[in-house]
């Protein structure tokens, strides 16, 4: 009997029981679309923390102060510590000390409470200096961001971010507009560019930034420190000297060996390295699941192919009885497991692939379809339909055609 | 004339436990090419088991079983389906077709397994149903068919391969007594054009259409008597 009569017959099978072989595909093309899903999320997920990553600026260091411990020995998280100061920023900034920095933009941060007339909104106040702007590689939509002079002399004006506009101002233009701080007024001078990203819990895109004098008068705070100095190396390519010239620098000036520093430097390296760790957990959580799915799916179809066994011993001791050899009759059994389960495979794929254009409308997510895990899918699927179908297959093999006959 | 069976000192002992059962106890016979022969005997009396072992169903798990030539008593199953779909066209009672194809694909079953093409099993198969008279009835289903028109389906694929022996069990066992002159007149014409029809049954007029009959019982071959039929020819 030829392969191709085997796969004939095998497609006439299931044929002649619809209903029952589209349930037990059914649970193939779910354990199959799940997976293509989740892992198409997962991929999904991964590209747009790297695109936010990405938009942060290739050569940008970030310095944080390291963790705190109170009097009770306990110890706060990195950046709960008070050690990064102006001064810090500054020797930074000093050309002869570290050559491959480019800019610095030292930035304090607390959470304050913007009111235009009636409508008030709670945002992050930033205090930084000029260099903010290129450091940070944002743009403006509206209006100037402060000067020099500004800066300088703690002039009442604020950036604000695009979210921050659109809830304090609605659709009105707020530049030229005022806000109010705990009674101080601000005059709002520019609007900053949505960047669609959020990174460490914050919106990049709901801030006020403001002149650090101006940040200082506003909280009513007397200490030097910061909260983040933002360090921008001269090119891709001097970043990790950059690196190592700024943890020299703050090592000696806070004399602490480097191996315990009391601050740290992430680069966008190691933020899309981290991002990409928790991203990978939550995939590889969630295709096990899927893997879950699958499985049950399998022994679906070993579960149909053993009923379908009992069901057909009379079928199956004809054949026999007509000159069909045991590995014949093994062959057939596994031909049909193996159809179902790669039915399952394709449709499994299309619902996988439709499911990851409609998907994105309804969670604000994208879903990246891998090929390679779809190619990967459809030799499970098939591996799926023959591992399964193996027992079944064997026990139809084996029948003896007086008892399989003899049956009713 | 050649032989076709051969049977020398054939035992089949089942076991079940501990308790054995012997269901022949030393069958001796021949049938020759051309012969027309009828296995009778009441239920138990291991005229099934004898048809088992006809068809290589099953070994004898003593003595000899030549089947047109060759030696069957020590094949593996794989050898005797080989032998099965050369050698034996079968004929049950139950009619044993399959019930979700036409009856030009049940009666091209056993060429299927033969590795025949599928232009020449088709026509084989069509000429096979022709030959049993049902030339316009290929494309019916068992389900469409009278029951003596589904046992004429079922000689026809007996016939496709054209083998050595007919090997019929009970063949009009399910049938009206229209259907059973019909089928039984279908014999005569087979024997007839030369063919080897050995046919279980335990009906006597059945067995009177044969021109030998074996009495079994058990276990036993106690009579072998030639009929009024062979005379009568």
């Amino acid at each position: 009997m030829s392969w191709w009569e085997t796969v004939r017959s095998g497609l006439a099978a299931i044929r002649a029981h619809r209903l029952r072989s589209s349930l037990t595909v059914l649970g193939i093309v779910i354990g199959i679309s799940s997976v293509i899903l989740t892992v198409g999320l997962g991929q999904g997920a991964q590209q747009e923390v790297e695109d936010q990553i990405d938009a942060l600026g290739s050569n940008l260091l970030i310095v944080s102060p390291g963790s705190s411990t109170d009097s009770a020995g306990q110890r706060g998280g990195f950046g709960s510590a008070s050690t990064l100061t102006f001064a810090d920023a500054s020797a930074i900034a000093d050309p002869s000390v570290v050559p491959d920095a480019a800019a610095v933009a030292p930035t304090t941060s607390s959470s304050v409470s913007l009111v235009n007339g009636s409508t008030n909104w709670t945002t992050s106040l930033v205090g930084t200096t000029t260099a903010w702007l290129d450091v940070r590689s944002r743009d403006l939509s509206a209006g100037r961001f402060f000067t020099a002079d500004e800066a300088a002399s703690g002039a009442a004006v604020t950036v604000i971010g695009a979210d921050t506009a659109s809830e304090l101002f609605g659709r009105q233009s707020p530049v030229g507009q005022q806000v109010t701080v705990d009674g101080t007024r601000l005059t709002v001078i520019g609007v900053l560019t949505s960047s669609g990203a959020s990174s460490s819990g914050t919106s990049e895109d709901d801030q006020a930034v403001v002149p650090v004098g101006t940040a200082s008068r506003l909280t009513g705070s007397t200490t030097d420190t910061v909260s983040t100095i933002y360090v921008e190396a001269r090119s891709e390519e001097t970043l990790a000297a950059a690196y190592q010239e700024v943890q020299a620098l703050l090592a000696n000036r806070h004399d602490v060996p480097t191996a315990d520093a009391d601050f740290s430097i992430a680069t966008q390296d190691s933020l899309v390295e981290t991002a990409n760790e928790t991203n990978r957990t939550f995939t590889v959580l969630l295709g096990g699941v899927a893997g879950i799915s699958l499985l049950v799916g399998g022994i679906g179809v070993m579960n149909i192919m053993l009923v379908s066994v009992t069901e057909r011993i009379r079928e199956i001791g004809l054949r026999k009885a007509l000159g069909a050899a045991p590995r014949v009759i093994r062959r057939q059994f596994l031909v049909e497991a193996s159809l179902l389960g790669l039915t399952g495979g394709v449709v499994g794929v299309l619902v996988g692939v439709v499911g990851a254009q409609v998907l994105p409308h309804f969670i604000d997510q994208t879903v990246a379809i891998s090929a390679l895990a779809t190619v990967a899918a459809l030799a499970t699927s098939l591996a799926l339909g023959v591992g399964f179908g193996v027992y079944p297959a064997g026990r139809a093999a084996r029948l003896t055609p007086i008892d399989a006959l003899r049956s009713e | 004339m050649s032989a076709i069976i051969e049977l020398e000192g054939v035992r089949k002992t089942y076991r079940s436990g501990t308790v054995e059962f012997e269901a022949l106890r030393g069958i001796d016979t021949t049938v020759r090419a051309g012969e027309y022969v009828a296995v009778i005997g009441p239920s138990g009396s291991g005229k099934s088991t004898l048809m088992n072992l006809l068809g290589c169903l099953d070994v004898p798990t003593e003595g000899r079983y030549v089947l047109a030539g060759d030696d069957t008593s020590r094949l593996d199953e794989t050898a005797l389906a080989a032998i099965r779909n050369r050698r034996i066209g079968f004929v049950f009672q139950q009619f044993h077709l399959l019930s979700s194809m036409t009856a030009l694909r049940n009666v091209e079953l056993p060429l299927v397994y033969a590795g025949v093409g599928r232009a020449e099993r088709r026509d084989r198969a069509a000429a096979a149903l022709a030959r049993v008279g049902l030339a316009d009835r290929l494309d019916h289903r068992p389900g469409e068919l009278s029951g003596g028109q589904q046992q004429r389906v079922a000689v026809a694929r007996a016939l496709v391969t054209e083998p050595a022996l007919l090997l019929a069990d009970e063949p009009t066992g399910n049938l009206d007594s229209r259907s059973t002159g019909d089928v039984l007149g279908l014999f005569d014409e087979l024997h007839a054009a030369g063919r080897t029809i050995v046919l279980i049954t335990h009906e006597p007029d059945v067995a009177a259409r044969a021109g030998r009959n074996l009495v079994i019982d058990d276990g036993l071959i106690t009579e072998d008597r030639l009929t009024a039929a062979v005379t009568a020819r």
